[in-house]
């Protein structure tokens, strides 16, 4: 029967990724070394600069790398299944631990899908809001590539001036919703508090100081040898390949297919925001670099934008069946109260259907799939995770190049494992 | 809020509202069934189809394969529903791609010869679904451990306790 797993043999049943490489290096390879020159290499899941518990399994010939397998699946949870036993309400903190450099952009693909399964019009300031703390978590998260990436080459301090930045992001999203990284803020019908009102003196007095911390990074890596030296030319992947194998985000941009979610497939008013979308012809490593580095100032720009247009209303939709009520409104009238207790008991029906919501992740495009059963509890959730499609690029960009520069690889597409394991 | 008679059901009331649609017209053969619902266009087309259909949207300019994945609509039949999502950047514009199979016969071909990026995605499905893919080059287990049990996402699998 098809549906079984097939029995492994010989040296498979040992280490099943090996087999995968030699059949993988066996058909890609043009002039193929003898099987005895090379050698096979395991890399992880416990090695520091594949990000988290990625393993992958390379044949190298000498210090060529002729072949290059990964190997997934450490940091499984069954996040999808959870899901299916779950109200459409509780999922929502799941979907923070998918990826948890991007939170909030999990929450808000999340959201949207269940919105629009429902049709519930989101009031214009969630939706500013939205954008505004999506572009702080994109700059957060690209932080964190930019800080381990220049790890990863040998260049340290960046790592501690990024954290440093950062930190105040976090200090951030802790005061807009209790928590810095599992925030949990964007909810099915808007958002779950109103953000104090002396953040936004704190957000706007990060983002008139942030350029000039973008300026300090460049100053410690753009005209650094070393860093030159490591990333140019380094993990090359051309314009076909990229959309071939599944490419999105910043590595599909620094390869020159000029695609963004937000600006191409609008959401949460994005439409209404005016910024550039960097792109590279180049496609290596430094390119991926470039066009982050610019991304960050396009943030800066969007927050900016958002904070000055910020419209006065309500933060959720008026839905009392589907949003909880404040805490003041359950505890002082009676159809609140009532509300409140079957929202908690009960949850909340979502008409029959099925949709896919698209948001435009640090890491590139990601899709939640949901199909609803017409019940209170999502009967199918699907995550389309940028990093999941672009680990399979990974053997097209190291093939041909040195081991160390698989490293530099990794860090260039800014992989995330808990996203691709889920 | 959703109406649900806002929905198209059925191939001739989808194609005759949306002549227009790269993917109606490629499609005008293949396609078995097809719903337009908030504004996203499904089709659907019959299993043995599935590269034909994949290959005729790709040359009507949806170039991005998204993704692919299952839904389990166990205990009725047919049992599995298998999703593409196929993206055009020209057009700004997805289409879905269903297939529907019974639990009887779980396989279906492999579209990789197509979509490269579906290899990861097929053998997702493989592994917590059990969908056998013909013709793909690497089919084995990719979130759970090779010599692993059953398969997590159908619906008689159970969520927590004991299988």
């Amino acid at each position: 029967m098809a549906s079984t797993v097939t029995e492994l043999t010989g040296r498979a049943a040992i280490d099943p990724g090996i087999d995968d490489v030699i059949a993988n290096s066996a058909q890609n390879r043009q002039n193929e070394p003898p099987r005895d020159q090379t050698m096979i290499i395991n890399m992880g899941p416990q090695h520091p600069s594949t990000h988290g518990v990625l393993r992958l399994v390379i044949e190298v010939d000498g210090e060529t790398i002729v072949g290059l397998a990964p190997d997934i699946g450490y940091l499984h949870t069954g996040i999808e299944k959870t899901c299916e036993a779950k109200f459409y309400q509780q999922v929502v903190p799941l979907t923070d631990r998918i990826d948890y450099l991007c939170p909030m952009t999990n929450n808000l693909a999340y959201c949207l899908a269940v919105e629009k399964l429902l049709g519930l019009e989101i009031p214009e300031r969630a939706q500013y809001l939205r954008v505004l703390f999506n572009e702080l978590t994109r700059i957060q998260s690209h932080l964190v590539w930019l800080g381990t990436h220049a790890m990863d080459i040998g260049a340290l301090t960046v790592f501690l001036y990024c954290f440093r930045e950062r930190e105040q992001l976090l200090r951030i999203f802790e005061a807009v919703s209790g928590q810095r990284m599992m925030t949990s803020y964007v909810r099915v019908g808007g958002l779950s508090l109103e953000p104090p009102r002396d953040l936004y003196a704190t957000i706007r007095t990060f983002l008139k100081e942030f350029p000039a911390h973008i300026d300090e990074y460049e100053g410690l890596l753009q005209t650094n040898p070393i860093w030159m030296n490591r990333l140019k030319g380094v993990g090359y992947l051309s314009p076909e390949d990229a959309i071939a194998l599944g490419v999105t985000g910043p590595p599909l941009r620094a390869s020159g297919v000029d695609f963004d979610v937000r600006r191409d497939m609008p959401y949460s008013g994005y439409e209404k925001f005016q910024f550039n979308v960097p792109t590279s012809t180049i496609g290596d490593v430094w390119a991926r670099y470039i066009v982050r580095m610019q991304e960050f100032r396009e943030s800066v720009k969007i927050c900016l934008q958002a904070l000055d247009g910020l419209p006065e209303g309500r933060i959720t939709a008026d839905a009392p069946k589907i949003i909880l009520p404040n805490r003041e409104e359950m505890k002082t009238q009676m159809e609140s109260l009532i509300h409140h207790f079957k929202i908690v008991t009960e949850g909340f029906g979502v008409p029959a259907g099925e949709v896919c919501s698209s948001v435009e992740a640090p890491h590139g495009m990601m899709n939640y799939y949901v199909v609803s059963d017409g019940t209170a509890k999502p009967y199918r959730v699907h995550m389309r995770n940028p990093g999941f499609a672009t680990l399979q690029a990974l053997e097209t960009m190291c093939k041909g190049r040195l081991l160390a520069d698989v490293v530099a690889v990794i860090g260039s597409i800014d992989i995330v494992l808990g996203e691709i394991d889920r | 809020m959703y109406e649900p008679s806002s929905a198209l059901k059925g191939k001739q009331a989808v194609f005759e509202a949306h002549p227009e649609n790269a993917a109606v017209k490629a499609l005008a053969d293949l396609a078995t069934d097809a719903k337009y619902d908030r504004a996203e266009l499904t089709i659907t087309v019959a299993r043995e189809n599935i590269v034909a259909a994949c290959r005729a949207i790709q040359q009507a300019g949806y170039v991005f394969f998204e993704d692919a994945t299952a839904v389990d609509w166990y205990p009725s039949e047919p049992r599995f529903q298998v999703t593409y999502h196929i993206l055009s950047f020209a057009m700004k514009q997805r289409v879905r791609l269903v297939v529907r199979l019974d639990s009887e016969s779980a396989s279906l071909d492999s579209i990789t010869d197509v979509w490269p990026s579906a290899n990861f995605y097929e053998r997702e499905i493989f592994d917590l679904f059990g969908i056998h893919f013909g013709g793909h080059p690497n089919l084995t287990r990719i979130m759970m451990p090779a010599d692993w049990k059953g398969h997590p996402l159908r619906k008689d699998y159970p969520v927590e306790g004991y299988r």
